[in-house]
């Protein structure tokens, strides 16, 4: 009994990330028909920048203070403001081409900013686990479990909350689907896409950052985190549906469960069986769950 | 696409007989250095007939590549064998195989779904390599012996790299050259001629009574092929095959190299394969921050080269094929 709550717990954490990441490479799917690949770069980028910020806040130290956790969302507002920047100069010449050169130029994007981080933080893991360790662990009879892993579950269900409030709940939030549903209908009643395309780029980049900045004090933040995350990121979007945040938040879950089964029950095909779910759900239902095609 | 091939072989006659010349005049690194950009260069080929001439954009082809290397790796390790030609056999029924299987559940879509299930099904084959490691050899990937070329006749002696440099560049160059002319024929075949058919208008090529499904299956299977047998003769030079020739990013590269080259014209995938290699071992040489110096290119090329090195060639009347 206990080491199954252990386990809900742990699946809970993978589908609390899976979803930060997944739902805004969805949301700038939906909005923008953008599959970026660069996406799980920048959820590496929020990781390292808040590993850095707790790095230089400690100072040497190994106890962590309580302010320091206010320093959780700092790798999340960076990952944005880098959104901001990339989406005006790299992607708004493209969207008039074919999807083959969106494609490209997020790859290359990609390439370039795994060796930004390299040349900034170096090839080394950078570490943030004080503020893991700080907070300690908490008992369910027989078996232990990290406070901080709930504290990740807690920001994925307040992200997916305050993500649906914003977006069907808002003025901006009207705007941003009636764009990703007829862009064109959408700019000719006065809706300024450059506008709107910004913002949601943003809004994906900070929740991808948001991924990156609660999991590193757990995980540590290493190059090449990117590259593994956007592929589960796009098994996540496959099955629910590219372009839903509902589909992401089901396809978040579900990858959550399977992961937790598998590393404890098939380790060895568990990638294979997360890859294949995947493939399966797109021959059965090529949009996905709640997809729409 | 129609080129007369007289000027066609006035052009490349020249091409072909510096290319046999030239491990009598480089240094022996340079050739070695070229095989595997020759390699790149069937891959490439395999890969655009895809990307160019039926309209369907793959980013899992590192499976077919991967499932070649893999597959010379297993008929060394569980038949004993050290026949070149065997490899070449072993590696494109086995990327065949893979490629007619995967062809079936992809080739019901296109566009970025299409692109999707590739690559996840490519990300599969990959996993299982990283993971199986009694059977793969895991992330230390799977040693593979010098072959012997031509049924044994020529064996590879006590240089490994006066082998490698000299013999095994002349057969690698001999094979690319005989995939050139079956890709060229093909593509200008009436099946060619349908594929195209396909890609500029899906609709009006079922009308006319183009069996679309069937065709792109056909198109995928030979591409997976094309691309196994570069893989096949890949491993070979490189002695070793891990699991980050069948990791997506590889898949990446080949998309990389034939838009490079320009995928809207039969040779630019062969020059943007050729050109590739050398910019990515002088990136790689030279600095740690390689990643960087191709993905800028990448940006640069997307933003200001579409048509690619051969395409903008061409664009600016420099005409080696005339290719309409």
């Amino acid at each position: 009994m206990d080491t199954l709550v252990v386990h809900v717990l742990n699946a809970l954490l993978y589908a609390s990330v899976m979803f930060l990441i997944a739902g805004g490479l969805s949301l700038i799917y939906g909005v923008m028909r953008i599959v970026n690949l660069a996406h799980g770069n920048l959820y590496a980028f929020g990781a390292y920048v808040t590993a850095w910020a707790v790095g230089r806040a400690l100072g040497g130290a190994t106890e962590a203070s309580l302010w320091m956790y206010a320093l959780l969302p700092v790798g999340a507002l960076a990952a944005a403001a880098l959104g901001a920047v990339l989406e005006p100069t790299l992607l708004r010449p493209l969207y008039r081409r074919a999807e083959e050169y969106q494609l490209l130029i997020t790859f290359g994007l990609l390439l370039i900013l795994e060796d930004v981080m390299r040349f900034l933080w170096g090839p080394y893991p950078l570490q943030a686990s004080a503020l893991y360790e700080g907070l300690g662990s908490l008992r369910f009879g027989e078996s232990i479990y990290p406070t901080y892993n709930l504290v990740v579950i807690v920001v994925g269900a307040a992200a997916a909350a305050a993500l649906w409030a914003f977006v069907y709940r808002t003025q901006f939030g009207v705007v941003l689907r009636a764009t990703s549903q007829n862009m064109r209908m959408a700019q000719a009643l006065g809706v300024n896409v450059n506008r709107v395309y910004v913002q949601a780029f943003t809004l994906g980049c900070f929740m991808a950052g948001l991924g990156g900045s609660v999991i590193v004090p757990q995980q540590g933040a290493v190059l090449g985190m990117g590259v593994d995350a956007l592929i589960l990121a796009f098994v996540v979007v496959v099955i629910g549906g590219l372009g839903s945040l509902e589909g992401a938040l089901i396809g978040a879950l579900m990858v959550g469960v399977v992961r937790e089964a598998g590393i404890t029950f098939f380790p060895e095909i568990e990638l294979a069986v997360l890859y294949l779910m995947a493939a399966v759900v797109l021959l059965i239902r090529p949009a996905g769950i709640l997809g729409r095609a | 696409m129609t080129a007369s091939p007289r000027r066609v072989l006035a052009w490349s006659a020249p091409v072909l007989l510096g290319l046999i010349a030239l491990p009598f005049v480089v240094p022996p690194y340079q050739t070695v250095l070229l095989s595997y950009g020759l390699v790149f260069a069937i891959a490439a080929l395999g890969f655009n007939l895809l990307l160019g001439y039926t309209g369907l954009l793959s980013f899992g082809h590192s499976a077919y590549f991967g499932t070649g290397a893999y597959a010379v790796a297993f008929i060394v390790k569980y038949l004993k064998l050290e026949s070149m030609e065997a490899f070449l056999l072993g590696g494109i029924l086995a990327s065949g195989a893979v490629a007619a299987l995967f062809g079936l559940l992809c080739v019901r879509y296109t566009k970025i779904f299409f692109g999707i299930l590739t690559l996840a099904l490519s990300q599969v084959l990959w996993s299982l390599a990283f993971k199986f490691f009694w059977v793969t050899g895991g992330s230390d990937g799977l040693r593979v012996p010098t072959p012997t070329l031509l049924g044994g006749t020529v064996r590879a002696g006590g240089d490994k790299f006066e082998f490698l440099s000299h013999r095994y560049y002349f057969y690698v160059l001999a094979v690319f050259v005989i995939c050139v002319a079956v890709m060229w024929v093909i593509v200008h075949s009436p099946f060619g001629k349908a594929l195209q058919s396909i890609r500029d208008n899906e609709t009006r090529a079922e009308f006319v009574g183009v069996q679309v499904w069937h065709y792109r299956w056909v198109a995928f299977l030979i591409s997976g092929m094309f691309t196994g047998l570069a893989g096949a003769l890949w491993v070979p030079l490189n002695g070793l095959t891990t699991p980050d020739i069948l990791h997506w990013t590889f898949s990446g590269r080949m998309v990389f190299f034939t838009v490079l080259g320009g995928f809207q014209t039969f040779f630019g995938p062969i020059v943007g394969a050729v050109i590739y290699n050398y910019l990515e071992t002088y990136a790689v040489g030279n600095t740690v921050y390689w990643q960087m110096v191709l993905g800028i290119v990448l940006v640069v090329l997307v933003l200001a080269l579409p048509a690619g090195v051969v395409g903008t060639l061409r664009r600016l009347g420099l005409r080696p094929v005339k290719v309409t």
